[in-house]
């Protein structure tokens, strides 16, 4: 089992005083492990930059610890923590060339001039940048621009790499390259990593785990899978992918991690990771809009009226009213399936694995 | 035929511009021809009868600038204007830059404070100083030596030049610093590689202003240095002509293009820096 690397415990950071206080960070505790990459994802003001920031040494924490290797560096200035960090908008030296750039940690450094030109050199290849040691950041497009400051990060070969948001700059097309870029070059280096966006795809597809933020505290850390098939939240599972939620009661444990619910008067069984429910507990059942399917009416079985659907080609969402709630539905390969017109009603049918349920809450 | 008419539609606007530009530059045309003709032909003749034959190099003479640099003392001048401005304009570039920098960057007790009062400095009167300054300077022995004007266009010149810099130095992105310290920088480290170098068109407009004020200035020369001729810099032993020699307008005027040809080459030399200060002082402001 790899060791906890780099560890966060009970980390609060709060901004003004008296009736201006903002709490930006409350209580975060959180273990990286070694050569994991760690994704720290959530909508915009939700402190994941600002645990990010602590980590670097930028911002000291109000309160609470932060270790690296089991050292305590909670107010260690940046200069003298083992962290680099990749920024949202590169902060390339604009007077200097990509070699001047990425060797410049090493000079500040003092290291010799010798062992500053191979390592520099063997980055310079590491990341696909042969041939431009000698251009200016202007003359460079954004995607190499980006690859330059990753460069200049891991060149000081520091044990933890911070990225702040370094993609959104990118275009689309872009973005989705670079970051596969980025994976395979953290893995090939082994580097643990904590990275910083408010991409779902771009967390989904990067990180060994992920660590939902709202409003300053952690929802839940997962894998990817585990975070998309086992929210732990109303917030969680709207937040990641789309999601479709219908109230409902607990009737009761079937077995350990299954239990049967009452949704719109029809029963369903539910594998759950929590033990135990209460019965008669209210719940939210979430169901993935992809995990729906829809037939002509059947007796018995749960209807709803089309309201709306829309073609994209390889996939045709509809709208299904269901009583007083909305169903999203996503049926790929359209061509396979019937096209139900607006006003028809259908028969929804819940694919059983793929349920899920939530505390309810007021939303 | 759009083209034509865009041309054509152009030429009254550039007619007049090139008007106004030939009136603004006449007076100075006629200046220095004057300081190029000899005293009889300037008690006789107007400057504009030699564009009657302009390319007559017998007209021309340059015994006024033999007499005003060398009999005179205007060369003598020169360089203790020289010897003036070059260091009043290094000293507090210097101090302002470092300063500048620190107000920016740098999170210290009583720096709010302490940028509001240098800030309240630029509407204190000039003269309202000089009493008091020269009765201290007098006391310190300063007065009439070059330390002492030194000192004093430092203090003059610093609040303006720290506010100007201070607006540029703020404006560099914070994820340069960020980066310079992550990666082990010192504050001293990260002036020196990363905000002089980015601030080279700053420094450059800052340098010019405060090099034509100091070069420019009379009043500070003529209370804290004096009138004598071993320290008194170009505008003061100018000034002094104008009494001794106020009828002879051609010593008068090549002693001015002698004070004008530094900074006037400085300027054509910079300018695009001169306009890029303007601006960045009142953008950031």
């Amino acid at each position: 089992m790899k060791e906890d690397y780099l560890v966060l415990e009970n980390l609060t950071k709060v901004f003004g005083s008296g009736k201006n206080t903002v709490t930006a960070v409350d209580n975060v505790n959180l273990r990286v492990r070694k050569g994991e990459l760690v994704t720290l994802l959530g909508p915009s003001g939700c402190g994941k930059t600002t645990t990010l920031r602590m980590i670097a040494g930028f911002e000291f924490p109000t309160s609470g610890k932060i270790f690296i290797e089991d050292k305590e560096i909670s107010t260690v200035p940046p200069s003298q923590r083992p962290t680099t960090m990749v920024f949202q908008n590169y902060a390339l030296f604009p007077h200097m060339t990509v070699f001047e750039n990425i060797a410049y940690g090493l000079r500040i450094r003092r290291e010799a001039e010798k062992n500053i030109r191979e390592k520099t050199e063997k980055i310079i290849n590491l990341v696909g940048l042969k041939g431009l040691s000698e251009r200016s950041p202007a003359h460079l497009s954004g995607g190499q621009q980006q690859r330059v400051s990753l460069a200049r990060s891991l060149i000081m070969e520091p044990k933890v790499l911070l990225l702040d948001e370094p993609l959104s700059n990118l275009d689309a097309k872009l973005r989705v390259s670079t970051r596969l870029e980025i994976r395979k070059l953290q893995q090939r280096v082994g580097i643990t990593s904590v990275y910083v966006t408010h991409d779902q795809e771009e967390a989904m597809t990067l990180s060994d785990r992920v660590v939902i933020m709202n409003t300053g505290k952690i929802q839940q850390i997962g894998t990817p899978q585990e975070i998309y098939a086992h929210p732990v939240n109303y917030f969680v599972a709207d937040f990641i992918g789309k999601a479709n939620f219908l109230e409902g009661r607990v009737v009761g444990m079937i077995s350990k991690n299954k239990v049967e619910v009452d949704v719109k008067n029809k029963k369903y069984e539910v594998f759950t990771l929590k033990d135990s429910f209460s019965e008669g507990e209210k719940i939210f059942l979430l169901i993935r809009p992809e995990s729906i399917e829809l037939e002509n009416k059947k007796p018995n079985a749960l209807t709803g009226i089309v309201r709306q659907l829309i073609y994209l080609g390889s996939r045709m969402i509809y709208e299904i009213e269901v009583d007083k709630d909305h169903l999203t539905v996503e049926i790929t390969n359209p061509q396979e399936h019937k096209t139900f017109s607006p006003g028809e009603e259908v028969s929804i049918n819940f694919k059983k694995k793929s349920l899920h349920i939530i505390p309810y809450e007021e939303i | 035929m759009k083209k034509l008419i865009s041309i054509f539609s152009g030429i009254p606007l550039h007619l007049v511009i090139i008007t106004i530009a030939l009136i603004w530059i006449l007076p100075s045309v006629g200046l220095l021809i004057t300081s190029f003709r000899s005293s009889a032909d300037v008690a006789t003749s107007g400057w504009w009868t030699v564009l009657q034959h302009p390319f007559n190099f017998t007209c021309y003479t340059l015994e006024n600038y033999r007499e005003v640099i060398i009999r005179i003392g205007i060369g003598k001048a020169f360089w203790n204007t020289l010897l003036i401005t070059i260091p009043a304009t290094i000293i507090p570039i210097l101090i302002a830059s470092f300063a500048a920098y620190a107000f920016a960057w740098m999170d210290f007790p009583g720096r709010r404070l302490l940028f509001v009062i240098l800030v309240g400095l630029l509407v204190v009167p000039l003269q309202m100083t000089m009493i008091p300054i020269l009765r201290v300077f007098n006391k310190l022995g300063l007065a009439g030596t070059f330390p002492g004007i030194w000192f004093a266009h430092t203090g003059y010149g610093l609040p303006l030049i720290i506010y100007l810099l201070y607006n540029f130095i703020s404006g560099l992105p914070s994820e340069l610093f960020d980066s310079c310290s992550i990666d082990g920088a010192t504050p001293f480290q990260i002036f020196k590689k990363l905000v002089i170098p980015l601030s080279l068109p700053a420094l450059a407009s800052v340098t010019i202003f405060q090099f034509l004020w100091v070069w420019n200035d009379l009043l500070v020369a003529l209370v804290y240095l004096g009138g004598t001729p071993d320290v008194a810099p170009l505008t003061v032993r100018i000034s002094a002509l104008v009494g001794s020699y106020g009828q002879d307008w051609e010593l008068l005027t090549a002693a001015a293009f002698v004070s004008m040809i530094l900074p006037l080459s400085l300027f054509l030399g910079l300018q695009r820096y001169f306009v890029k200060g303007i601006l960045a002082g009142s953008v950031k402001g």
